[in-house]
């Protein structure tokens, strides 16, 4: 069998497209709300969202159990999704505050929400199995139900995070400005973290709960290698992401890998190969990388003086 | 006529501590005031109040006859922050920065003719040619520019700047009191945030001084000695830190505690 014909058989495979739509999702999701994170030194704010989402998705066992539902799971995503946006919001308002223990409250609230999650899904009777499930990714679990409502998340997830960039970016890159000009600061701040808590959901069976946080911040990582603006910076982050995504899940159809470790690690390799070829490729079109600061010292028009000095520096 | 920045018996506290208290002060159109005091005495927490960044605990502050917590203009207000040297996680250009000066109060789109907008403002304080550049490749100086022109870009009738030379390289301190002139002569009104009046001396109409929280004195701006106004003076004798209310000023002392912003 050829390789491409091996492709083609892979892509009519209905749980493969399934999972390959789910992966192209996230890869694109994902980056765009990492950026403001990034952005705002809140890098780790993912993987807390995801801590406090496994109690939702416990919670959602708990309840889907209690009901009698079948399959038992049928409520863990959106129990995932309450608990997320219950999380991220904590979250926000606890930073807002801006005190020193806030950081304890965020820890309190990471492990609690694993922790908690743990317990409850052993009482609501899921297995070590389930739980590596929601931990480290399940795609090939991938319901077509469970591929629509990841779709509308991605689509809110990409209108906020699109709709409103220029004002997430104001917000991101210097809150007391967005302050100062009137701008709801505390709606785009709760908008933020709203959107990642999706995030998180949409991520949760591609790469697990414990892996989201590394979609979100790593292709963002590497775009900023190679960027100089804000603009760019989420146009490569995206691009990165929906590669090591959707090439990362197709390596597990033919390797029996975890899906969620290959694109994590996919990431990071991308990352290593781009900061090493980076500094090469960027060397030419660079300027001189001393500040641009003006000499202190006159020189004397004539001597020792060189005329080329000023092009050198502004080339 | 409406101040266009009116504080009646503002109070301050952050924490435990009463940063402000009792602080009366009009801005009317056209003026361009000084807020000097020594490092410490509540400036930049003051300015930092007016614009909405911190909330009062007692007393009221009104933007162009709006009070603070209804809708005010803030398209006509521009706002220049003391430079922070801190740079953000993901890179960003000179002109997204002076871009995102174009947003205020319910606008949370960027219009259409952004970019020439925000052009328009960087040519403004002379940094046209760095539009492309990210702002961690620029000197310090152009940095606060930057931040000068994202206040200018919404071509506010109002700034208010904190401390908006400090730190900076002289060429960017002259470039910076060229652009605020032409400014002034066009009808800005100013309320700016020194340490010392500098290159900004002749276009200041009145000076307020804090100390302590306390305004000590709000009338003609003090007039540094000649040999106070040379860039390099290096200032080693103590002085008088009391400033006398009508005493004629030749030097208010304000240098004398070099140091950290708290």
């Amino acid at each position: 069998m050829t390789f491409l014909s091996e492709l083609a058989y892979m892509f009519s495979d209905p749980l493969m497209q399934r999972a390959l739509i789910a992966a192209l999702l996230v890869g694109l999701t994902a980056p765009i709300v990492g950026t403001y994170l990034v952005q705002r030194r809140l890098s780790l704010l993912g993987d807390g969202i995801g801590h406090v989402a496994l109690t939702g998705v416990a919670l959602g066992w708990l309840v889907g159990a209690g009901m009698g539902l079948v399959p038992q799971d049928r409520l863990a995503i959106p129990g995932a999704v309450i608990a997320a946006i219950i999380g991220s919001v904590a979250i926000e308002l606890v930073r807002e505050r801006g005190r020193t223990s806030g950081d304890v409250a965020l820890a309190l609230l990471f492990y609690g929400g694993i922790a908690g999650g743990v317990l409850l899904m052993g009482i609501a009777g899921g297995s070590q199995a389930n739980l590596t499930a929601y931990l480290f990714g399940s795609i090939s679990t991938v319901t077509t139900g469970d591929l629509v409502l990841t779709l509308i998340l991605s689509v809110i997830v990409l209108a906020v995070g699109l709709g409103l960039r220029a004002a997430l970016f104001s917000v991101s890159y210097d809150e007391e400005f967005a302050k100062a000009s009137g701008l709801p600061v505390r709606f785009l701040n709760i908008a933020v973290a709203i959107v990642a808590a999706l995030t998180v959901t949409v991520a949760m069976r591609v790469v697990g709960l414990l892996l989201v946080s590394a979609l979100m911040i790593v292709p963002v990582a590497v775009a900023q290698l190679t960027t100089r603006s804000f603009r760019r910076t989420m146009q490569v982050a995206t691009v990165v992401g929906v590669t090591v995504c959707v090439v990362g899940l197709s390596i597990t159809y033919w390797y029996n890998v975890s899906p969620g470790a290959t694109i994590v690690v996919l990431a990071i390799i991308t990352y290593g190969i781009v900061a090493a070829i980076a500094p090469i490729v960027t060397r030419r079109r660079r300027h001189d990388p001393h500040p641009d600061i003006p000499d202190d010292v006159d020189l004397e028009p004539s001597g020792t003086a060189r005329k080329d000095g000023d092009e050198t520096c502004n080339a | 006529m409406t101040p266009v920045i009116d504080v009646t018996d503002l109070e301050v506290t952050l924490g435990a501590s009463r940063i402000l208290r009792g602080i009366d002060l009009t801005v009317t159109n056209g003026e361009v005031v000084a807020l000097l005091g020594a490092n410490g005495s509540g400036k930049s927490t003051l300015v930092r109040t007016i614009v909405g960044i911190l909330t009062p605990s007692a007393g009221s502050v009104s933007l162009l006859g709006t009070p603070l917590t209804g809708d005010v203009p803030w398209q006509r207000i521009g706002y220049v922050p003391q430079r922070v040297s801190a740079q953000s996680g993901v890179p960003s250009t000179a002109r997204e920065v002076v871009g995102s000066g174009l947003l205020y109060g319910r606008r949370l789109r960027l219009p259409r003719d952004w970019k020439s907008r925000a052009d328009e403002a960087l040519e403004t304080v002379g940094l046209l040619d760095r539009a492309t550049f990210a702002t961690s490749e620029l000197s310090g100086g152009q940095q606060q520019r930057v931040l000068i022109a994202r206040a200018l870009a919404r071509r506010p009738d109002v700034m208010i700047l904190d401390e908006p030379v400090a730190g900076v390289d002289q060429p960017s301190q002259e470039a910076f009191a060229a652009t605020m002139t032409r400014l002034v002569e066009q009808g800005l009104t100013v309320l700016v945030v020194l340490h010392e009046l500098g290159a900004l001396a002749p276009l200041v109409t009145r000076a307020v001084v804090l100390r302590h929280g306390r305004i000590v004195h709000d009338g003609a701006p003090p007039r540094a000695a000649l040999d106070h106004a040379g860039q390099d003076h290096d200032h080693v004798h103590p002085h008088e830190p009391m400033v006398p209310l009508y005493a004629p000023q030749t030097d208010l002392g304000f240098d004398n505690a070099s140091g950290h912003q708290s």
